[in-house]
């Protein structure tokens, strides 16, 4: 947890003296780290670029998609295949499975123990209205982008990977490993099509911050670079944004399916 | 000499015609009597100002009128009125220190306003930073994160000759825009997080490129930051604080804060001068 | 009437030749054993330059420090406003430089009025203050080298000044309050913000503490010490217009001087020249410009009385360029005092430009036609920048306006050698001593004062003083002695709080800076001292009947606080002028319209005058005592002080 905010200040007073003598209490050299919101903002910015790792390399494999189902079906396939005979079938990737989603955990942590600690640090909010000058609709939104991809993956996993929704609305059924036709029966149906592209907008908006915002929590800071983040932050937005609202538009169009 | 200057792009107010008056600014200003008390804003007219006048020589002459009226004077922070002191604070249209950028509110001057404005005056808002009165805030914060470790371990009388540790000139200038802080506390009122990382980076930033300040460069990181966070909120990029700051200082501090810091938890604790 | 030293203006000087006194005195003197330190507690009120050294290096000896600010932060005092640079005599740049001549310029420029002893310590240590706070940070301009830059500073002829951009004044500060706040964190000083001193206490003749006032709650609270350290600055805000920050006041050195501490020389202020003149009437303060500006601007004004033509339509010979004119060898670079009289009269004569005809122009054309604009932007692109900010003008285009304003004070409480007062156990370090700038001080010496006072002076001569006082009780704050002072504040404030009259303190204060602004400004005469001297009892008085304080004495009142400044300027106001009805010659900054010579420069007269006048308080500021220092000069050669 991180340090409660506000713990000596208001009401006390005084004469100061010895502020610094206190010795703080060290946690194992991992959580000591955690335990601060530099911390945090470090572990947001490692998970992020794992996230934005898997992102950009889910957004490729799936471009498969618009060479046919034999295509796509194969990549899929191969996915849980990966590093055989290495390690066993589905092994690679369920550990990539779980890396994913412990960095989706600690980022939902780290965000959340973050968001605590800002509120608390101004409790009384202004009472006039802000003019904010750089703040932009990405970063203040945040925390908002987050929420709606979170939601976003999670009936993104009931629908192509557990299958509990891929058929609500339509004929079909969920045929697990028939990656092609699931794709093309879930997006058929127009609202899930305009959710899965509110829901990329949405990724698009969170990564055109993030992906700016880690170079600052991790320190990657020169003037030789520096004029290029903002760049790169746009160019990987725009890319997953993109590449992923073509997947719906695609079905529907009829460019992608049967 | 040589004078340099690392914000020349810095825009200043409009040239304007000498002698013109500003009439009729309604002026809606914070009043809270005391820390615990509760506050409201408060509406003022002020009929005629020369657009001559500072900001703050505006509230010098709502208080003349206020004090001829019988009612107590608007309670706010200031001093040097050239800004360098960072005493002034004010959240002015709900931007620290006011419309003009690169400047502390003692040297907004009126000729940025319009007659007939509404202007709305607002203290800083932090926790960190508890309302004492009006518009002045408790910005002890601050010296409480500089005491934890922003300095150089220097007794009086030790010092070696001053020219014996050359140090580059670009080194030392990005050391003194760093130390161009004036710890007005802008940053925080401006951040949406209310995050003091552009003061605390801005002082670590100028200690920790110095040859002088390597010696302790971690342990005041690490010390600083944690000092930092009992008080403040997070840093989460935005990039308001630079905006908002007097003295243009870039959040690149911030990245360096933020390099070292990690730093200071990787390292070998004996390697930290300290703890 | 060849005056005599007073016996309690003791200087206290150590014999021996003068570039051995200091180091005689330090070898001489009683220390305190190191475990014994912790002992003794030591009171420093104002955290500047010379408080803030002073408090962290005696923290660091092992003194118990209680430092006392009346700004929310030790890191807000005036010393922050500083532009231009500190010197010392390092010469590093091989052009000559020594502490012998760092001493002769400093004496020389103060026109023969600082105690010689004094101001060859200052040099001497100047060069130990550059090591110092280069070790502790300060990021002081560098050569593509890495080695330390230097410039010149008008009054001298070597580079021996150090800068760090236009801000080497909030440089230094900062770096002696990263050391103060190093022992606020270490537990050695005990910090007191937003507290102002309102009386210094007296027990068996002897400063036994002080009572300050907490500013947040209207508190009044006695602080006992074996030593107490007066470092609060300059006065020059007497004038209401000058370049020192508004909260600037004399009251902690007034309090004492009441008390008993002589005030030395409170004539001496010192007039900047490159100022932003008044530019509307509602103006609080003024701000003032590098003076290195006049390294390539110069000085004109129209030859025309009442010329209302924007300057560019005015030909080159209808200009008068007054500095070139009258000074030809020293041009647009004279001294400040010599520059600042220049600008007045052709004020006065009605030749001023501006919309207020209150300023003179200073024009870059020139510099810009000969060096091209990149140049001069280059030299002073944030300079003209702070211009446009303030004036709305930009100086690319049209001169600058400029105008003296006050600066600096060299003034202030008397001392010794060891910077202690008349009362003894009262110490006074910096701007708000007298000691070492004499009537006039040269750029970039106030920042080596300071730090040379806080950081190499007290902490010496006050374990010097406090040695034999180990394992002797000091008075409680449950003396009498404390209660009857904490008693006299109580009662002045609330006496404020009930005047209820209909005028606020500002007001008051603007017209007591009028009346030592017209005469006992730039130019004194007899005849308008007399003036002054006649109005301003009547003006105190009103003050005393018709103020008007607003708001209670139980929480923040920044009216309140006003009113007891401006009670004190008052006071020392009529004292300034006393002074220097007195002093009936010109030196330095202070210059008597009836002593000049053919040309208009200051005549002194070292026969009658080459001594302190350290005035004695009476219980009132008209009758106050005036008493002597004489002056000797042995390592020094008086001499006139010409600039031509």
């Amino acid at each position: 947890m991180a340090h409660a905010v506000n713990t000596r200040t208001k009401g006390n007073r005084g004469p100061v003296t010895g502020t610094a003598t206190g010795q703080r209490k060290r946690k194992p050299f991992l959580l000591d780290l955690y335990s601060t919101s530099v911390g945090k903002k470090y572990v947001m910015a490692v998970t992020g670029i794992v996230m934005i790792g898997f992102v950009v390399v889910h957004m490729v494999g799936n471009l498969k998609m618009y060479l046919g189902a034999g295509d796509f079906n194969h990549y899929a396939e191969f996915l849980r295949e990966l590093l055989v005979p290495i390690l066993p079938r589905t092994v690679a990737l369920w550990l990539f499975r779980g890396g994913l989603l412990a960095s989706v955990l600690l980022h939902i942590h780290a965000a959340y123990g973050l968001t605590r600690v800002n509120h608390n640090a101004r409790s009384v909010k202004y009472q006039s209205e802000r003019d904010y000058q750089v703040a932009n609709f990405a970063s203040r939104t945040m925390r908002w982008t987050g929420i709606i991809i979170t939601l976003f993956v999670l009936w993104h996993l009931a629908d192509l990977t557990w299958g509990t929704l891929n058929a609500v609305g339509t004929n079909g059924t969920f045929v697990r490993g028939d990656v092609y036709n699931n794709v093309d029966r879930s997006l058929s149906r127009v609202p899930v099509a305009i959710l899965y592209i509110v829901a990329n907008i949405a990724l698009g908006i969170h990564l055109f911050h993030g992906v700016w915002s880690l170079f600052q929590s991790l320190g990657w800071n020169n003037p030789r670079f520096n004029k290029w983040r903002r760049q790169l932050a746009t160019g990987i937005a725009t890319i997953v944004v993109v590449g992923n609202v073509s997947f719906p538009v695609a079905v529907l169009a009829g460019i992608v399916g049967n | 000499m040589t004078v340099i200057d690392h914000h020349p792009e810095m825009p200043v107010g409009a040239p304007a015609a000498h002698g013109k008056h500003l009439t009729n600014i309604t002026l809606t200003i914070w009043r809270q009597s005391g820390p615990d008390a509760p506050g409201k804003f408060e509406s003022y007219t002020i009929d005629s100002i020369s657009d001559e006048a500072s900001f703050l020589e505006m509230l010098d002459v709502l208080n003349e009128k206020l004090i001829g009226e019988n009612l107590e004077a608007v309670t706010f922070d200031h001093d040097c009125r050239e800004g360098i002191c960072g005493t002034c604070s004010l959240m002015i249209d709900g931007q620290a220190h006011g419309p003009q950028k690169g400047t502390a509110t003692c040297q907004l001057h009126m000729r940025k306003f319009e007659s007939n404005a509404t202007i709305v005056i607002e203290p800083w808002r932090a926790t960190a930073f508890p309302i004492i009165k009006d518009l002045m805030v408790d910005r002890s914060a601050f010296d409480r994160i500089i005491e934890s470790g922003g300095y150089i371990t220097a007794p009086t009388g030790g010092a070696p000759d001053a020219n014996l540790i050359p140090i580059a000139k670009p080194v030392s200038d990005a050391a003194m825009d760093s130390a161009a802080c004036i710890g007005c506390g802008a940053c925080v009122a401006a951040c949406p997080n209310g995050a003091a990382n552009l003061f605390t980076a801005a002082k670590v930033s100028h200690l920790n490129l110095l040859p002088q300040g390597q010696a302790e460069r971690y342990s005041r990181t690490e010390a600083m930051v944690e000092t930092m966070e009992e008080y403040f909120g997070s840093c989460t990029n935005h990039g308001e604080c630079e905006s908002a700051c007097p003295k243009g200082i870039s959040i690149d501090v911030i990245a360096l804060m933020n390099k070292d810091y990690f730093k200071s938890k990787i390292k070998n604790r004996r390697n930290l001068d300290r703890n | 009437m060849k005056t005599t030293t007073d016996p309690r203006l003791n200087s206290k000087v150590p014999d021996g030749p003068m570039g051995d006194k200091w180091s005689s005195y330090k070898e001489n003197m009683k220390l305190v054993n190191p475990n014994n330190k912790r002992k003794f507690k030591v009171i420093v009120i104002g955290t500047g330059l010379a408080g803030a050294s002073a408090a962290a290096t005696l923290a660091e000896l092992g003194y118990q420090v209680d430092a006392f600010t009346f700004h929310d932060s030790p890191r807000r005092a005036h010393s922050i406003a500083a532009q231009g640079g500190i010197n010392a005599a390092k010469n590093y740049h091989g052009d000559g430089d020594s502490v012998h001549r760092l001493f002769y310029d400093t004496i020389k420029g103060g026109d023969f009025r600082a105690r010689e002893a004094n101001v060859h310590r200052l040099a001497e240590v100047s060069v130990n203050i550059i090591d110092q706070m280069v070790a502790q940070g300060v990021p002081f301009a560098r050569e593509y080298g890495g080695l330390l830059d230097n410039r010149s500073f008008g009054g001298s002829q070597v580079s021996r000044t150090f800068y760090a951009r236009g801000q080497t004044g909030q440089q230094l500060l900062l770096g002696a309050y990263q050391q103060l706040a190093r022992q606020i964190g270490l537990g050695g000083v005990t910090l007191y913000n937003r507290m102002e001193l309102v009386d210094t206490v007296l027990v068996d003749g002897r400063c036994a503490g002080v009572v300050v006032r907490d500013l947040v709650t209207g508190q009044l609270q006695s602080h006992s010490a074996h030593a107490v350290v007066l470092a609060t600055g300059g006065y020059g805000n007497v004038f209401f217009l000058s370049t020192n920050a508004m909260n600037c006041n004399v009251t902690a050195a007034w309090r004492a001087h009441r008390k008993g501490a002589m005030f030395a020389n409170p004539c001496y202020t010192q007039i900047h020249p490159t100022c932003i003149p008044q530019s509307d009437p509602t103006q609080s303060k003024l701000t003032l410009m590098s003076e290195s500006l006049r390294n390539d601007g110069r000085v004109w004004v129209p030859l025309a009385v009442g010329d209302e033509r924007p300057p560019a339509q005015i030909p080159e010979a209808e200009r008068d360029y007054v500095l070139e004119r009258l000074y030809p060898s020293f041009g647009n670079l004279a001294p400040r005092d010599i520059a600042s009289r220049a600008a007045k009269r052709a004020v006065d004569s009605g030749h001023g430009v501006g919309p207020l005809k209150n300023g003179v122009n200073l024009d870059f054309a020139a510099a810009i036609a000969r060096l091209g604009k990149d140049v001069v932007q280059e030299r002073y692109g944030n300079l003209f920048e702070m211009y446009e900010r303030i004036s709305g003008e930009n100086p690319y285009d049209a001169p600058m306006r400029i105008y003296p304003a006050s600066h600096y004070t060299m003034g202030g409480l008397w001392v010794d050698y060891e910077l202690q007062t008349t009362i003894p156990g009262l110490y006074c370090a910096g701007e708000a001593n007298f000691s070492d700038h004499g009537a006039n001080r040269l750029g970039a010496s106030a920042l080596m004062q300071g730090l040379s006072d806080g950081y190499f002076v007290l902490p010496y001569t006050i374990g010097n003083e406090l040695a034999p006082m180990l394992n002797k009780p000091v008075p409680g704050t449950d003396h009498p002695a404390f209660k009857q002072a904490e008693q006299d504040a109580s009662d002045r404030y609330n006496g404020y709080l009930n005047i209820k009259g209909t005028r606020s303190p500002d007001h008051f204060h603007r017209e007591l800076g009028q009346i030592i602004w017209d005469y006992c400004g730039m130019e004194r005469t007899e005849q308008g001292l007399e003036k002054a001297l006649s109005e301003l009892p009547g003006l105190y008085e009103e003050f005393q009947k018709d103020l008007r304080v607003t708001g209670n004495g139980e929480s923040l009142n920044q009216t309140l606080e006003k009113a007891g400044r401006v009670d004190d300027f008052f006071q020392l106001g009529m004292l300034m002028c006393r002074d220097a009805l007195e002093r009936n010659e010109s030196c330095g900054g202070h210059f008597r319209v009836e002593y000049q010579d053919d040309e208009g420069e200051a005549k002194r007269d070292d026969e009658n005058f080459a001594h302190v006048a350290a005035w004695e308080w009476s219980g009132d500021p008209m009758t106050s005592i005036r008493n002597t220092e004489e002056l000797e000069f042995e390592a020094v050669h008086l001499a006139t002080r010409s600039y031509k």
